[in-house]
């Protein structure tokens, strides 16, 4: 069992993991966009439901804000040194980068703290942690806030910041590593290219709303090919439109998501380091009773304190590998998701040009485009 | 290859070669010659083998003056381009580029049908021994059609002077400035379009190398991934044939950008037989001023007559009579001069207007059809694009 485990689940009489079919369903029913008066932050309101036994009701709906999701991050990490703590989004923005106040970057956020909320209620141990159980169901939440700023340097600190020096970490932990450095050099690529084609793409954009309009003044010259000539100028404009819709998507879907899994994965190095640290420590106590023992030749117990941290390391191996495997899992199925989005969103804008240009073809065709029976696909 | 109604030869431009010789200068130049081919459109066409002798550019350019001269009041088609402008930036600006020279090739044989699908051009002579008879310059000089051509000078003069033109030409020379305004205008937006296109599509293809070595470090991923890579590279390679199917839609619009040289030099030759008509019919009013004049004796204080009169005095009987006798000659020329000019000038707006209503026909069925296949090729580049990225998408689902 990993240390902090809320007594609860021994004795409350819970069913396993595995047979609750949703353990928490957090979703967020709406996102509440007022500021408060003093500092201008967004709260945040979460409506949950659950079939937990431990939760007095079985509906919840409280306001959040950002801090509040800090200080919950915080908590669970000082509470599970050993787990993956989901990530949260950028804490700090910099003013007159990004508008705090505008709907997408609002939204953008919303979906991130979603997205962490589902990440721990899905986890099965931190999902009974109590402060997340205070998080979703404690009216106030002020009150706890205030020993939580000074105890926020809490014990997660020691453990990033160990200052034992590690001899042989096992060969999986070093590949997850060698893992991680990589997908992340990939994810900062692929985040460059997407950026780079909303730019083309915006570029491309701002000529075609210049060439749309061409047609328009040459169709005042003309008398046949008027007709024929605004259905273009018209066609392009639906096009045009069409192209902005796109890009907006991906820039409000595609991008926030790639650059949060980076934090994702920072996360998991953070776990990774905290791993080796505990063995680390584990090591350079077990030489200081080898070299005691050698000194008291008759001790041949393990002292305790060393046999506590190997328990620990043991833990947090394990801890860390059912983690890695549902981190990895969860990036499967997230990257699959983003994109077959951005497929999709290529594919809305191909039919929505597609459509377009086939409306025209009968226009061009023939003066009465209502005569046309069929077209030719 | 095309056959027609008024003409009895197939013509075609088949070939393009380089060759190398001494230009007029004695300097080695290199330059390229076009194969034109003809075969009478009766016979069989299995087992035939064409007439073919090679032409230059510029023979064809002196072809072309042969007929505008020879026939001004016909909206003569014109040639394509000699050297590559308003293209984008991918495509070679080079004359000696095979695929400009390509594309003038079939710009070449375009004007050659034009001219053998005209109910007047291909009657020619000159035309027929164009495309069949290799030593054809002398006897195109022969015809001394240089000679006839009016100086750009007169006929811009008269465009200034002329008092009173046919409001059509007036309105068909404004249309025409309109036309080539416009053209210009959506034939460089167009290439610039065509720029940022082929931008968005090749970035693309980043997309293909990365998922490859994204795949290389993923286990179940993997071939999802890599199979997505090849498509996003079939969707960045995409963009070329898409751009050169568009380079023809350009050189439709760029033939009646062209068109509108050939509009305004219909309505420059029209505003000069007016403007010499009415040249002649002034010239004649005076004489009949003047005629008036000596018969009643009065003289306009003003004029040169009245001066020398006061000068040397007046003349004698004797020498009125012989001057009014000189000026009847002059008054029955100048009435046969503007009987003659009126004759010129009505024939030529009847004969020139056929030929603009004709234009104008032609016009609107070839620009529609323009239009209709750019929509087409839009509509395959967009179902190209749904392909694609479904294929991708399932390569996706996969991961």
């Amino acid at each position: 069992m990993s240390a902090g485990t809320p007594k609860s689940l021994a004795s409350s009489g819970q069913k396993p993991i595995q047979e609750i079919c949703h353990p928490l369903g957090a979703e967020e029913t709406a996102s509440v966009l007022t500021p408060s008066p003093d500092v201008g932050n967004t709260i945040t309101s979460i409506g949950g439901k659950t079939t937990r036994v431990e939760f007095d009701l079985p509906e919840y709906s409280v306001r959040r804000r950002y801090q509040d999701f800090d200080w919950l991050r915080t908590k669970l990490e000082d509470t599970q040194p050993t787990h993956l703590i989901p990530p949260l989004p950028e804490k700090f923005v910099m003013k007159g980068v990004v508008d705090r106040f505008s709907e997408e970057f609002v939204e953008t956020r919303r979906k991130a703290l979603d997205k962490f909320l589902k990440r721990v209620a899905d986890h099965p141990v931190l999902s009974f942690n109590e402060h997340f159980n205070a998080f979703l169901s404690a009216k106030d939440l002020n009150k706890r806030l205030g020993l939580a700023l000074l105890s926020k340097m809490g014990e997660s600190v020691k453990y990033v910041t160990g200052g034992y020096k590690l001899r042989g970490r096992p060969v999986e932990f070093s590949a997850m590593g060698d893992y991680l450095d990589m997908f992340t050099q990939k994810l900062g690529t692929i985040d460059r290219i997407a950026q780079r084609i909303i730019k083309e793409q915006s570029e491309y954009q701002v000529e075609l709303r210049e060439y749309g309009p061409v047609y328009t003044t040459w169709a005042l010259s003309e008398a046949e090919l008027q007709g024929p000539l605004e259905g273009v100028a018209s066609c392009m404009a639906n096009c045009s439109s069409a192209l902005d819709e796109l890009t907006q998507d991906m820039s409000e879907d595609f991008l926030p998501v790639l650059r949060e899994y980076v934090l994702y994965i920072e996360s998991m190095k953070i776990v990774l380091k905290k791993r080796d640290n505990i063995q680390a420590e584990y090591e350079a106590k077990l030489e200081a009773a080898a070299f005691r023992k050698e000194e008291k030749a008759s001790c041949t117990q393990v002292p305790t304190d060393v046999e506590k941290c190997h328990d620990r390391v043991e833990c947090c191996n394990a801890d860390l590998k059912s983690d890695w495997d549902r981190w990895q899992n969860n990036k499967r199925q997230d990257f699959r998701q983003l994109l077959t989005g951005m497929a999709d969103h290529n594919i809305q804008y191909y039919e929505k040009c597609l459509a377009a240009w086939e409306s025209v073809i009968p226009l061009l065709r023939d003066k009465q485009p209502q005569e046309t029976e069929t077209e030719e696909d | 290859m095309l056959t027609n109604n008024f003409f009895s030869l197939e013509i075609s431009v088949a070939e393009a070669e380089k060759r190398t010789g001494k230009n007029t200068v004695n300097m080695q130049e290199i330059y390229t010659v076009y194969l034109i081919e003809t075969r009478p459109v009766d016979a069989l066409t299995e087992g035939i083998t064409p007439d073919s002798l090679w032409r230059r550019y510029s023979e064809f350019e002196l072809l072309r003056n042969y007929l505008l001269v020879t026939y001004p009041f016909v909206v003569v088609a014109p040639l394509p381009e000699k050297r590559a402008e308003i293209v984008w930036h991918k495509l070679s600006a080079d004359n000696m580029d095979p695929d400009f020279v390509e594309r003038r090739r079939v710009g070449l044989e375009n004007f050659l049908h034009r001219v053998a699908s005209h109910p007047v051009l291909c009657n020619d002579n000159i035309f027929n021994i164009f495309l069949t008879e290799v030593n054809w310059k002398e006897m195109v000089y022969e015809t001394g059609f240089q000679a006839k051509a009016d100086s750009r000078l007169k006929a811009v003069n008269a465009a200034f002077r002329v008092k009173n033109p046919d409001g059509r030409f007036t309105e068909l020379k404004h249309y025409s400035d309109e036309l080539q305004t416009v053209l210009s205008q959506l034939l460089r937006v167009r290439a610039r379009v065509a720029d940022r296109l082929y931008g968005v599509y090749k970035v693309h293809g980043n997309y293909g190398r990365v998922f490859s070595e994204w795949s290389a470090i993923e286990k179940e991923m993997g071939d999802g991934l890599q199979s997505a890579g090849h498509h996003m590279d079939a969707y960045a390679a995409s963009v070329d044939d898409i751009l050169e199917e568009e380079e023809h839609y350009a050189d439709q619009l760029k033939e009646y950008l062209f068109y509108t040289d050939a509009l305004r030099a219909v309505c420059r030759k029209h505003e000069l037989t007016q403007f010499e008509l009415e040249m002649v019919a002034l010239d004649l009013a005076c004489k009949k001023q003047q005629k008036e004049e000596l018969v009643t004796g009065t003289v306009r204080t003003f004029s040169l007559k009245g001066m020398t009169s006061k000068l040397f005095g007046q003349e004698t009987a004797e020498q009125r009579e012989a001057k009014l006798q000189v000026l009847e000659q002059q008054l029955k020329e100048g009435e046969e001069a503007v009987k003659e000019k009126n004759t010129e000038s009505d024939e030529f707006v009847k004969t020139a207007w056929v030929d603009i209503e004709r234009f104008k026909d032609q016009k609107d069925r070839d620009l529609k059809e323009a239009l209709i296949s750019y929509a087409v090729m839009q509509i395959s580049m967009c179902k190209k694009g749904i392909q694609v990225w479904t294929n991708a998408k399932e390569c996706f689902n996969k991961m």
